[in-house]
């Protein structure tokens, strides 16, 4: 475990354990690349990582950060503090030289900053990216190939393995021409060999993730692929950020896989085609970010209204309205529950990590099958663009194939059961006695006819609401991590799981008896929840959004709605960054001094 | 893409095998003919309830899947053109109908009708334009004549009606009609030309609302003193878009028939020609194999 404070980096004769590197510069500068390809090296040498960016949401330009934390055990959250600052401006100097743990190392480009500060042991060297690069690639290069020289300098500097990285150069930049690649390589050689006296050299103990095939990639590519995993062929949506990845993947994919995702004119007509894909009979996907699933929230109350499946991703951003598009926020929690019109019973999941949004996305789909109505998957923008290293999924356990029923569906057929489950049947089904069903949004009676009878409404609305009611005791319990019962249980949703882990264990280490545990499944909860929490004195909630008028985050006020437990209470925050661990330690202490 | 097409009797359907519900609409509503006609039309066909799908949204004229005995869904205001295009793109065995009014499909799903025309979904979408919001209880609607008052222009209205043609053929639309209630040879004509032709075919129908506008139409109905002119295409070439242009700019009541038609591919056809190259060219490789190599390019 890291301690607060000081630097792992203080004892070069150590074999490091983890470090976290925090490159600082301007959009474009590429560093986004450079720290994707230190996280993609740590898959292939066994190492774990987390990575963390921030972006600004301008269209050109404007500082951004990305910090890799790579680790030789588990890692389990991108780091509060950095151990090597890498400086590309002075701004980037001023702005995150505090973020730096006493006694660590910042790199920084000599013709860029001019004034340093020596302070707390901080070891400083001076490097000229600029000129080096220039040097090494040719007069042309201008601002360039500077992200590459430093990546060579943080291979040499940690004696990473060179060859694998140079690997990767090859495979992100080799389809781009050989001159790019050819300077690319240069810089690296240039930063690979850049000597300066005051250069110290460190060693990772050797990676600890056995497994063989491991992956490194980042949360949306995962949840795009385990839709196609899960049986998705089609699809629609409109461009939004951090949405749009999973878009262009599943546009690019789906093809492969005989299926079509389809850009549609704005969010409602893309949620509109996706449930007119689920209508006819296949398990379809449309998603967005908050403002869009606004805009689809309409059809999801159809969707429960007709009782037809239907998958809704939600990669979260900070908000309200266009908020802080490239920022993390989980404050869509009670838009994804209740968003819409009248009362419209949804499923609402989250996946923990990166390597959760590949199985969430399965899970989601069973979800929607069995129960006939949509299911909304609440991703977030740290999650959607950090990368993390897992263990690849072996897809002969976990694949379900698209599936078309267009079977008799027998005599006694009803569109909609009061005693059993809704199973549409698609256009194309044969029909017993020559009745042929309709769909629709009118309240219906067990025959799909528009009925507005008193009993029937509330039938109806019993039926709907009662499916997820039995959903609910099939969920299993969360895991708790440490002890059954005790003073203090710390619950996270969503992309906060690292940060919550490590809290709990930084509680421990100052003597308190601290649990964690990780909701996956939000609405319906799972029925043994609020037995779970009675075991403790004190449920702290760690959620990032506005803890409100009341004093609760979202998650919190539906849990003190549902059980009535005076114990949860709040750690919320909106600055659009994800958890640190210290933040969440620091409110268990501000509440229980 | 699918082709699970279920083996079908291939009788041809009695009108009482068509008919569901019996429409709820106001006596002598413009409506009950464009039933009447789609019923000829799928008997003319020799379609069976399992090749089609009926789909709507909001308005009287949005019933009508409730009215026909075949799969069909009522769906929200204005987003029944993209549902369609969700059922079109995944199911190309089934014949996709759109029936909507002039609120559904100008107003409120305007921006849709704009793009699934240009994307030339291959669906038949049917507008009973009756130039008033009816189901709602006579408001203005986007079709509504200058001067001519409701609830919400007790004054008589003041904004430009758009003009469907000008709107479909602007949009990209590769088959537009205009057809009358009061004409059912006409629309049976029309209709089956738009259910044959590959893409996004569009028929305005002028449907009368009897309650909230009656008489709107009197000036194409000849026994009312009105004159129907159909479009004659012996002179009036289909293909030339400029053409078309002219005569829908034509004062109202204007003529009938088909004003253009165009057999660029269809979105359905494009998109399956991208799947057969794309899965052409991987050859013969499983689905999880084919993720499997996704897998690799992130060791």
């Amino acid at each position: 475990m890291r301690s607060v404070g000081a630097s792992p980096l203080a004892n070069p004769d150590e074999a490091l354990r983890n470090a976290v590197i925090r490159l600082a510069g301007n959009s474009q500068d590429g560093i986004q690349s450079v720290g994707g390809m230190l996280g993609r090296l740590a898959g292939r040498t066994a190492q774990e990582v987390m990575t963390y960016m921030t972006i600004p949401s301008t269209i050109s330009g404007g500082p951004s950060i990305f910090q890799v934390h790579l680790g030789s055990g588990e890692v389990l959250h991108a780091g509060d503090d950095a151990d090597v600052l890498v400086a590309f401006y002075q701004h980037s100097y001023d702005s995150h030289i505090g973020a730096l743990t006493d006694g660590g190392i910042c790199l920084y480009d000599t013709e860029k900053v001019e004034q340093i500060k020596n302070e707390r042991g901080i070891h400083h060297i001076a490097v000229p990216f600029t000129s080096a690069t220039v040097e090494a690639i040719g007069g042309t290069a201008k601002d360039r190939g500077k992200n590459i020289f430093v990546l060579g300098l943080l291979c040499s500097m940690f004696r990473l393995d060179k060859k694998k990285l140079v690997g990767i150069i090859e495979a992100q930049f080799g389809k781009k021409g050989e001159d790019i690649l050819r300077n690319c390589l240069n810089a690296f050689d240039a930063g690979f060999a850049f000597q300066t006296t005051d250069l110290r050299q460190f060693q990772f103990a050797p990676g600890e993730a056995g497994h063989s095939k491991r992956l490194s990639t980042d949360g949306n590519t995962m949840l795009g692929l385990g839709l196609i995993a899960a049986g998705v062929r089609y699809g629609a949506g409109y461009p939004i950020t951090p949405w749009s990845s999973i878009m262009e993947l599943l546009r690019r994919e789906l093809p492969k896989y005989g299926g079509v995702f389809m850009q549609a004119e704005d969010e409602l007509a893309a949620v509109a085609i996706a449930l007119g894909a689920a209508y006819a009979g296949h398990l379809a996907v449309t998603g967005s970010s908050g403002p869009g699933l606004s805009l689809k929230s309409e059809t999801l109350g159809y969707a429960s209204m007709a009782e037809l499946p239907l998958l809704v991703i939600n990669v979260q951003r900070g908000g309200p309205s266009t908020g802080l598009p490239t920022s993390v926020e989980q404050s869509d929690l009670l838009q994804a529950i209740y968003g819409s019109h009248g009362d419209s019973p949804r499923i609402v999941l989250a996946p923990k990590n990166v390597e959760d949004c590949f199985y969430i996305a399965l899970e989601a789909a069973q979800l929607a099958r069995r129960c006939s109505c949509p299911v909304i998957i609440l991703s977030d923008q740290a999650l959607a663009t950090r990368i993390e290293a897992f263990p690849e999924p072996n897809l002969e356990e976990h694949w379900i194939e698209p599936e078309l029923d267009l079977s008799d569906r027998g005599e006694e057929f009803k569109p909609y059961p009061i005693e059993g489950q809704t199973r549409h049947a698609p256009p194309g089904t044969p029909m017993h006695e020559g009745t042929f069903p309709k769909v629709t949004g009118l309240e219906h009676n067990e025959m799909g006819h528009p009925s507005g009878n008193p009993e029937n409404h509330q039938m109806m609305n019993d039926k709907r609401r009662n499916k997820l009611v039995k959903l609910a005791a099939d969920l299993p319990l969360p895991d708790v991590y440490r002890e059954e019962d005790g003073e203090i249980l710390l619950l996270g949703w969503g992309s906060s799981y690292g940060p919550v882990r490590e809290a709990c264990d930084r509680l421990r280490d100052k003597g308190l008896c601290a649990s964690a545990t990780h909701l996956r499944h939000l609405h319906p909860l799972p029925q043994q929840m609020g037995e779970l929490m009675k075991k403790y004195e004190h449920v702290f909630v760690v959620e990032l959004n506005d803890s409100g008028l009341y004093g609760n985050g979202q998650l919190a006020t539906i849990l003190r709605a549902a059980y009535c437990n005076p114990a949860i209470q709040s750690i919320c925050k909106t600055d659009g960054l994800a958890f640190r661990v210290r933040e969440i330690v620091e409110g268990v202490d501000q509440f229980l001094a | 893409m699918s082709d699970n097409k279920t083996a079908q009797p291939a009788e041809k359907l009695t009108k009482k095998q068509l008919k569901a519900d019996h429409p709820t609409w106001c006596p002598a509503c413009g409506d009950f003919a464009v039933l009447a006609s789609f019923f000829n039309v799928i008997q003319k066909l020799e379609l069976t309830q399992t090749d089609f799908v009926c789909v709507a949204g909001i308005g009287c004229s949005s019933r009508i899947p409730y009215f026909v005995n075949s799969h069909g869904i009522h769906f929200i205001h204005g987003r029944a053109v993209p549902l369609a295009t969700g059922i079109s793109l995944s199911r190309p065995d089934q014949h996709v109908f759109v029936f909507g009014g002039d609120g559904d499909g100008f107003s409120i799903g305007g921006n849709h009708l704009n793009h699934a025309a240009r994307k030339n979904i291959n669906l038949t979408y049917i507008i009973m334009d009756n130039f008033v919001y009816g189901l709602t209880k006579n408001q203005t609607s986007p079709t509504t004549p200058i001067g001519r008052r409701s609830k919400t222009d007790p004054n008589g209205s003041v904004d430009r009606p758009i003009n469907p043609m000008m709107q479909l053929l602007g949009s990209g639309a590769t088959f537009i009609g205009r057809s009358h209630a009061t004409h059912v040879k006409h629309m049976n004509e029309i209709f089956e030309r738009a259910i044959n032709h590959n893409g996004f075919s569009v028929v305005e129908v002028l449907s009368e609302c009897t309650m909230f506008y009656p008489g709107a139409f009197d000036a194409a109905i000849p026994r009312k003193g009105g004159e129907f002119n159909l479009i004659d295409e012996e002179v009036h070439d289909t293909a030339c878009i400029n053409d078309a242009f002219e005569l829908a700019q034509l004062e109202f009541p204007g003529k009938f028939g088909v004003f253009y038609q165009d057999d660029r591919p269809s979105k359905n056809d494009l998109e399956q020609k991208w799947i057969d190259e794309v899965q052409g060219n991987l050859g013969d490789i499983s689905q999880q194999d084919l993720m499997r190599k996704s897998f690799a390019t992130m060791h």
